[in-house]
């Protein structure tokens, strides 16, 4: 691992471990409202100031943070199983199920992403709990955002089912589930954890996407997309720089995420 | 000069898959209408100023909604029409609703397109050109920098900005062209012969004219071709933040008041102009080099 994958690596750490300790750290709760400072500027009682209607903007980015980098993963989680499902299985099958699995992951990725994603999200209610926004959100998230990564998987397990090692196994009696399980799968597992990877990021910008537009989590949760959607109401950035930390923490996040990944994605 | 069978052949494959991939698109799209919770619903009915027979007519120009098959069935009558129904909320043919947006889309997102391109592909070529460490990380920090910011990001900071919304598209795509092209020519580049024919002190534009692009154009072309899809992506938050009366701020709308046929309808028609751009791109590319049949799919290129 070089140095920017090691800076990277920590970043990446320290902010998860800051949202971990929200808690602790965070001198209010996300949706405590000090009604007698409302859009304040950083003060010693509140480090970035506070939001239009006196939440303080410090706690509600580390509990914003904790939701993001939380379910992120766990969105690319379901993502990846959906895709080792319908990709990694039609690729070993091969024959028509793959060109099946193949002709449906090509209508998932020809629908643009966020047309994709807004037309699904106004599919369900928009006026829920906060709790359920999340939940709806980030299930989104995984269950539409399989296609790319289905696809780079039935390409390596059609490679895989054709392998030497694999025609040796059948030669051998192996066959169906037990073949999969013991030979393709452990293979195809560097694959799998590069599109798992891979998701994250993507998955964090479309909830932050969503999350500007009123289509993410809702108020009073904090997350990235909600948090950014205060710049909607900056007038300049020399007045309100403060307000711009949600933005830079992105930036950041996402720009070790992109040194942690450069080298998966030259595997996937 | 007829067309050759194999590309007579390429055409007619693309068509049939549109035609199926429209198809197929409309009946999920259907079907998700239908399962949908709230389907029933109709804010307009709580409306205390309706009577009880006008919440009647409501409730009965809906009527055709409720079967599956029935709605897909009006549907595809519709289209073959020229009817593609009525938007819930707006009140108004969706027809001519999409009549009105179209063109504003058109030129913000063609507008922002040309210039993503024109920019990505001047720092690629040159970088690849001349060479130059600084250069090559300037570019690579430029377009890294673009691709950690959400779409709806750099749209609200062109609002701030006072920037136009097609300079906000243009940065979305851009980081993209740029680092899938730039790696597509970094490996043309590589190749021994054209390694040859710069030893050989050949000039740097013949080699890229007659060397170059004759390897990376290709895909180049299907890049071009995956890129309209990100543009027209990227329109929504685009349009709905910058105030743009386009197709993108027509599909934030009806996704906020829950318009689902205009919502169906846009997303059909948005698919279609992506098949339709990655098909043409696809047998551009087989037109220019037979031997290579399909467009390149690039994982995580897909989401702006």
């Amino acid at each position: 691992m070089n140095r920017a994958r090691k800076l990277a690596c920590v970043v990446v750490l320290a902010v998860c471990a800051m949202s971990l300790a929200a808690n602790w750290l965070a001198p209010a709760g996300y949706a405590k409202q000090f009604r007698d400072a409302p859009d304040a500027p950083p003060s010693h009682q509140h480090l970035l100031g506070t939001d239009e209607i006196g939440r303080d903007r410090f706690a509600r980015i580390l509990y914003g943070t904790r939701i993001s980098l939380l379910l992120a993963p766990a969105a690319a989680l379901v993502s990846t199983v959906l895709a080792a499902l319908v990709g990694g299985l039609a690729g070993y099958v091969g024959g028509i199920w793959l060109r099946l699995a193949r002709g449906f992951t090509d209508l998932f990725l020809s629908l643009p992403w966020l047309f994709l994603l807004i037309t699904v999200r106004a599919l369900l209610p928009l006026n829920v709990a906060p709790l359920v926004s999340v939940l709806i959100t980030f299930l989104i998230l995984g269950l539409l955002g399989w296609a790319a990564s289905a696809r780079v998987l039935s390409t390596s397990a059609d490679a895989l089912r054709n392998s030497d090692f694999v025609l040796q196994a059948r030669a051998s009696g192996l066959h169906g589930p037990r073949l999969f399980l013991v030979h393709v799968l452990p293979n195809l597992k560097p694959v799998l954890y590069a599109q798992f990877w891979i998701s994250i990021p993507v998955f964090i910008l479309s909830e932050a996407n969503l999350g500007i537009l009123g289509l993410g989590v809702a108020e009073p949760l904090p997350s990235w997309g909600s948090l950014l959607r205060e710049l909607e109401g900056m007038i300049s950035f020399r007045e309100e720089p403060w307000k711009l930390v949600p933005l830079l923490l992105l930036i950041v996040v996402m720009t070790s995420f992109q040194t942690l990944l450069s080298n998966e994605e030259v595997t996937a | 000069m007829p067309l050759p069978k194999a590309l007579l052949w390429k055409i007619a494959r693309h068509l049939g898959a549109i035609a199926a991939l429209v198809l197929l698109g409309g009946l999920l799209s259907a079907t998700l209408v239908r399962l949908a919770p709230g389907f029933d619903a109709d804010e307009r009915e709580l409306d205390p100023a309706l009577s009880a027979e006008s919440v009647r007519a409501l409730r009965q120009s809906r009527a055709g909604e409720h079967n599956i098959l029935r709605f897909y069935t009006n549907y595809l009558r519709g289209i073959v029409h020229g009817d593609l129904g009525t938007s819930h909320a707006l009140g108004q043919p969706v027809q001519s609703l999409l009549r009105e947006r179209w063109p504003v889309t058109v030129r913000v997102a063609g507008l922002g397109l040309l210039l993503a391109w024109l920019v990505a592909a001047t720092l690629a070529f040159s970088a690849c050109l001349w060479r130059l460490p600084a250069y090559e990380i300037f570019g690579i920090t430029i377009s890294g920098a673009f691709l950690c910011i959400p779409a709806a990001v750099l749209a609200l900071l062109s609002v701030i900005l006072n920037a136009p919304g097609y300079l906000a598209i243009a940065l979305i795509v851009f980081p993209k062209i740029y680092r899938y092209s730039r790696n597509l020519l970094a490996k043309a580049y590589a190749l021994p012969h054209i390694l040859a024919a710069r030893a050989r002190g050949l000039g740097e534009i013949r080699i890229l004219a007659w060397h170059v692009l004759p390897v990376a154009g290709p895909q180049l072309i299907a890049l071009a071709g995956i890129t309209v899809s990100i543009a027209l992506g990227a329109s929504i938050p685009v349009e709905s933040l910058c105030g743009l009366p386009g197709i993108g701020q027509l599909a934030w709308q009806a996704a906020l008041s829950r318009d689902l046929p205009l919502l169906v309808n846009i997303t059909v028609l948005v698919t279609l102009v992506t098949l339709l751009a990655n098909s043409g791109a696809d047998v551009m590319t087989y037109m220019l080099r037979p031997g290579e049949l399909e467009t390149p799919h690039e994982p995580g290129m897909k989401p702006a």
